[in-house]
This record gives C-alpha cells, sequence and structure tokens, in this order.
C-alpha cells in the first residue's frame, strides 16, 4: 500500500487522498466555475470599481456627517441588539433544551421564523405593532416611550432578526452537555448558581459567542426588516444599508461604492471570526 | 427496591436532594419560562398575528381584493418564476458542490467551503449594488448591454440574478455535513461491483441524501421568494412588470394601503409557516434516519 503510489505525483500533491470515485473533475469544475460567475466575479467588481475613487475620494465618501451617523446607528444598534440577543438566546435554548411545558415544541419551531419570514414582511409588521395607534405603541405611546420611527425602533427589527443565530448555535451545544458534569460540582459542594457560572457558562462561551457575531453580522447588513420602523430620518434613523440604497437613487455610484466597501470588510472580518469562534466551539465540544 | 418503600422518607430526600443538585428552584423554572414565553410572544407571535389581522381587517372581500388584482397576480407570477429559475440552479450546484467536497479530499477545501458561505455575510443591499456596478449604464457591461439592447437591470435578468446571489449557499450547505458524515463506504462498494458514475449516483447517492437535499430546497426556496433588499436594488420596481411580492409590499404600504400591502405580506407569511412546517418534518425523518443508522451500527459492533 505505501510503496505504490496509487496516481502521479502531481495529482497526489493535490489530492491529499486518492478516492476511487467517478465525477470529481466536473463537479469541482462546474462548482467553481459557477462560483466565479455568480458570486466572485461580481464581488471583486465592488472593490475595481472602489479602486477609481482614490484614497482621498474614498475618505470623502465614508466620512460625511451624515454617512458617519448611519455607521454610528448601524453598529450601535447591531453590538445592542446581539447582546440582548445573548442574553435572551441563552434563555431560550436553556427554557427548551431543560425543561417540559405546554407549547415547548410550537416554540422550538417558531424560534426560525426571523429565518423564514420575508424581511418586508417582519418590517410592515413591527412598524404596524409599535406605531403610536398599534398593538404595542398605543400602550408605550401614553408612557411617553416612542419606539417606531426612532433609533429604538431599528434596536427592535434587530433584535427579531438576530434572536435565532444565537437560540441555534447554543441548543446543540446545550444539548450535548453531559449531566455527570453538574453531577460533579454538586458533588464537590457547588451550589446551583455557582455550577451554573463556573461550569455551564464557560462551557456555552464559544457557542455564546459564535452566536453574538452571526447576530451582529446579520443585523449590520440588514435593511429589509429595518426600514419601514425605522422612520430614515437623516443623521437620526439611517442605517448604511440606507445610505446605500441613497446614494444611488442620487446616481452617485461611487460614494455608494465606498460604503459597500466599508461593508463588506466588515462582513469579511466577521466571517472570519465567525470561522474561528466555531473552530474553538467543536475543539471544546471534542474536549469535553 | 423494598429499603426504598419501607424508608419512603428516605427516597424522598433521596429524590429532593437529586432535584436540587441538578435542576433549578421551582421559581427560578417558573421565572425562566415566563421571561421566554413573554419575548416570544411579544417578538415572534405579536408580528405574526398583526400581519394576518390587519389583512382581514375589510374582512374576506378586502382579502381578496388586495390578493386578486392585477398588479398583485402579476408580481405573485413574477416571484414564482425567480424561484422556478433560482432553486434548480442552486440544486444543481449544490449537489455537484458537495459531492467534490464530502467525497474527495484535495487542497484548497476549506477555502472553497467558505467561499460558497460568503454570500451569506454579504449585505442584500451590497447584493444588489454588485450586479448595478456590473450591468447599470456606468457599469463594466453597461455600454456592451445598451448596444445589444439587452436590460438586466430594472428588468427581470436582474431580479433573477440577484436572488440567485442571496441563495448561493442554502442547498450545498446543507448537503455537504450530511455528506461528510455518510463517508464514501457505500458509493465505493457499488464502484467495486461494476456500477457507473450516473448509476452510483441515482441508485446510492440520492436516496440516502434526500431528505437533506428537501431541506436545503425548500429553504432556498422561501429566501428566493422573499428576499426584499437585493432584489429592491435592481428591479426598478415598474408595477406589473419588475415588481415581486415582497416589493408589491413595500410599495401598497407605503401607499397607505395597509389592508392590501398586509394580504399580499399574509401570502409569505404563510409561506415562512410551511417552510418551518416542513422543515420541522425533514428535521424529523433525518433523526429517524440518523438513529436508524446509529442503530445499525451498534448492531454490526
Amino acid at each position: 500500500m505505501t510503496a505504490l503510489p496509487l496516481a502521479p505525483p502531481r495529482r497526489a500533491f493535490f489530492f491529499r487522498q486518492h478516492s476511487v470515485l467517478p465525477g470529481f473533475s466536473l463537479a469541482l469544475g462546474y462548482s467553481v466555475l459557477y462560483l466565479a460567475l455568480i458570486v466572485l466575479i461580481p464581488l471583486a467588481a465592488v472593490f475595481l470599481k472602489s479602486t477609481e475613487l482614490g484614497w482621498a475620494g474614498f475618505w470623502h465618501a465614508t466620512t460625511q456627517p451624515r454617512v458617519l451617523a448611519s455607521f454610528k446607528l448601524s453598529f450601535g444598534a447591531s453590538l445592542i441588539a446581539a447582546a440582548i440577543n445573548v442574553v435572551f438566546g441563552l434563555i431560550f435554548a436553556w427554557v427548551l433544551v431543560r425543561y417540559r411545558f405546554p407549547g415547548r415544541r410550537i416554540m422550538d419551531a417558531l424560534i426560525d421564523l426571523p429565518f423564514a419570514l420575508p424581511t418586508a414582511v417582519a418590517g410592515i409588521a413591527l412598524a404596524t405593532l409599535y406605531a403610536n395607534n398599534g398593538w404595542i405603541g398605543s400602550i408605550l405611546a401614553p408612557l411617553g416611550i416612542e419606539v417606531a420611527y426612532t433609533p429604538v425602533g431599528v434596536l427592535v427589527a434587530l433584535i427579531f432578526i438576530g434572536l435565532p443565530f444565537v437560540v441555534r448555535t447554543v441548543q446543540p451545544v446545550l444539548e450535548d452537555l453531559e449531566a455527570e458534569v453538574e453531577e460533579a460540582a454538586a458533588c464537590l459542594g457547588a451550589n446551583r448558581w455557582q455550577t451554573f457560572r463556573k461550569v455551564i457558562v464557560p462551557y456555552l462561551t464559544p457557542a455564546l459567542l459564535t452566536g453574538f457575531a452571526m447576530a451582529f453580522a446579520r443585523a449590520v447588513g440588514e435593511y429589509g426588516s429595518v426600514i419601514f420602523i425605522a422612520g430614515n430620518m437623516p443623521m437620526v434613523s439611517e442605517i448604511m444599508p440606507l445610505m446605500i440604497i441613497t446614494k444611488l437613487e442620487q446616481y452617485d455610484y461611487a460614494g455608494a461604492t465606498a460604503i459597500a466597501v466599508v461593508m463588506l470588510v466588515v462582513a469579511f472580518v466577521l466571517l472570519l471570526l465567525v470561522n474561528l469562534l466555531q473552530a474553538w466551539t467543536q475543539r471544546a465540544h471534542q474536549r469535553n | 427496591m423494598a429499603a426504598t418503600i419501607a424508608h419512603g422518607w428516605f427516597s424522598a430526600t433521596d429524590t429532593n436532594r437529586r432535584k436540587i443538585a441538578t435542576s433549578e428552584p421551582f421559581w427560578v423554572r417558573a421565572l425562566l419560562i415566563a421571561l421566554a414565553v413573554s419575548f416570544f410572544g411579544l417578538f415572534l407571535l405579536l408580528p405574526l398575528g398583526v400581519v394576518f389581522a390587519e389583512a382581514f381587517k375589510k374582512g374576506w372581500a378586502g382579502y381578496a381584493a388586495g390578493v386578486l388584482n392585477d398588479d398583485a397576480l402579476s408580481a405573485i407570477k413574477l416571484t414564482l418564476l425567480v424561484a422556478a429559475i433560482a432553486v434548480p440552479l442552486h440544486l444543481v450546484f449544490g449537489v455537484a458542490a458537495a459531492w467534490a467536497i464530502a467525497k474527495f479530499d484535495f487542497r484548497g477545501k476549506q477555502l472553497l467551503l467558505s467561499l460558497i458561505d460568503l454570500p451569506f455575510s454579504v449585505s442584500p443591499v451590497v447584493s444588489g449594488l454588485i450586479y448595478v456596478l456590473l450591468f447599470g449604464t456606468q457599469g463594466w457591461f453597461g455600454p456592451l448591454l445598451a448596444d445589444s439592447n439587452i436590460k438586466i437591470l430594472f428588468a427581470v435578468p436582474g431580479i433573477v440574478l440577484a436572488t440567485i446571489f442571496v441563495t448561493f449557499p442554502f442547498v450545498a450547505r446543507e448537503l455537504i455535513p450530511l455528506m461528510q458524515a455518510q463517508g464514501c463506504d457505500e458509493e465505493e462498494a457499488a464502484v467495486v461491483l461494476g456500477a457507473s458514475g450516473w448509476t452510483i449516483f441515482r441508485q446510492v447517492t440520492l436516496p440516502n441524501i434526500k431528505w437533506g437535499l428537501l431541506y436545503g430546497v425548500i429553504l432556498c426556496n422561501a429566501r428566493a421568494m422573499g428576499e426584499f433588499g437585493a432584489v429592491s436594488v435592481v428591479s426598478g420596481h415598474i408595477r406589473g412588470r419588475t415588481n415581486t411580492m415582497p416589493l408589491q409590499v413595500e410599495i401598497l404600504y407605503n401607499e397607505y394601503n395597509f389592508a392590501a400591502a398586509f394580504a399580499v405580506a399574509s401570502l409569505l407569511a404563510l409561506l415562512a409557516l410551511v417552510t418551518l412546517g416542513i422543515k420541522r418534518f425533514v428535521e424529523w425523518r433525518l433523526a429517524a434516519s440518523g438513529k436508524q443508522q446509529a442503530f445499525i451500527e451498534r448492531g454490526q459492533s
């Protein structure tokens, strides 16, 4: 087995392991071609287009006060929403895995609703709920709390779309946590709160961080569910994706491209972070 | 057993102690469930409920008027057309990519996996923008397209392209882990028995991955029909011609025609609920077949 190379050296370099199955070149060739045509070449267009601006033009386009205000709102609201999602995502995952109560299975199935519901539908539903004459808005209005058409509305929409990310990353990890670990903690004299803080939370940390990063990444780019409830007032409640649309409507392609490049770079950094976190989660998983 | 019955008090404290050790006090459990249920109601059930409540505010007649008019019907048709093009394309790509990645071990596999996932992390608006930069009047291919009188932007091809971009990873990312977990043993056995590539795929691989494939396809379809941001950038919002259902919802809502907006939205919400239902069913089937697999393996060893 070791003495006879099964493939010529060049193929042996490409393949880590020889396989007898057919269809590799066709499958890989088609996949790479399709990927290049649909994803890679169009994405490259954005970066090439932005180089036409030059550094000065890029800096000018991305540091206008209105654009900076939208950066601040998008990143700020996304951070807060992701943090709230971590807390409630953990509660949901915990309740769904550990407790039995009426409606649990419906809750488990509908947690994915923000993934499945078209964003425009979520957007008009949230805007109607939180408007001053809406089901929730009419309760909050007498208390002097305005949600719709303010930055708080943006936050509400971002909490809605980010929730499943945390629940669905934490849930399977929590399911795999062996009861023995908690029993051991109890045997060593830890009370329930100490067990939670010193045993369960460290075990769940990689999954929680992954969920946080995924919810944050989704929130930064989210458009449909936000624009209806945001009110889209310049300097106050405009999000980054909306700024791109605004620039396009003014035929300012260069300005739109510059904002898009900022968003893409942020998205790629977050994607890298999520991949690293997932690798960490898996390693932590295997150790247990 | 006899001892437990004889010393009933002992058994009681014993179970109590076990409960205290690895479970929470009753009030903590009640509080957590109450928190989850109220958050669930506030953030998930109410938005879903308001869609249907607003859609039927003017009764069945109002609902029918919202859904059964020319603009809405052509939006529904366009949405179905876009999904009918995008989903089969990704079906073929998903199977091809999963075959190459799951059944073979080659250099650059990890990079390919990350690149397939890329469209998920791109904002929908940016996904639309890239096609404007390619096919717009100032874009790379803009002059060429204008000369040959082909319209991509603000026309159906642009909508299809943007939808294909945002739904790119769905089928592949469901199939790859499934096929990786299944390994190549069965296919290799088929090769030894002299089966051709196509026969192996049809008779061995396809029956193994059919539920995973369905899972990816329904998620892909839901996103294809519901995509808003990317399509909004490239569509041009021409009524009756380049409006998909989500765009129709937006236009009606912005015209304060709430009953009609929510009527069309309720169809999309229904699609979401059906998607979640099928998803649950497939997850149950996959779990069942997974258990069966584990059962067979345990029986063999």
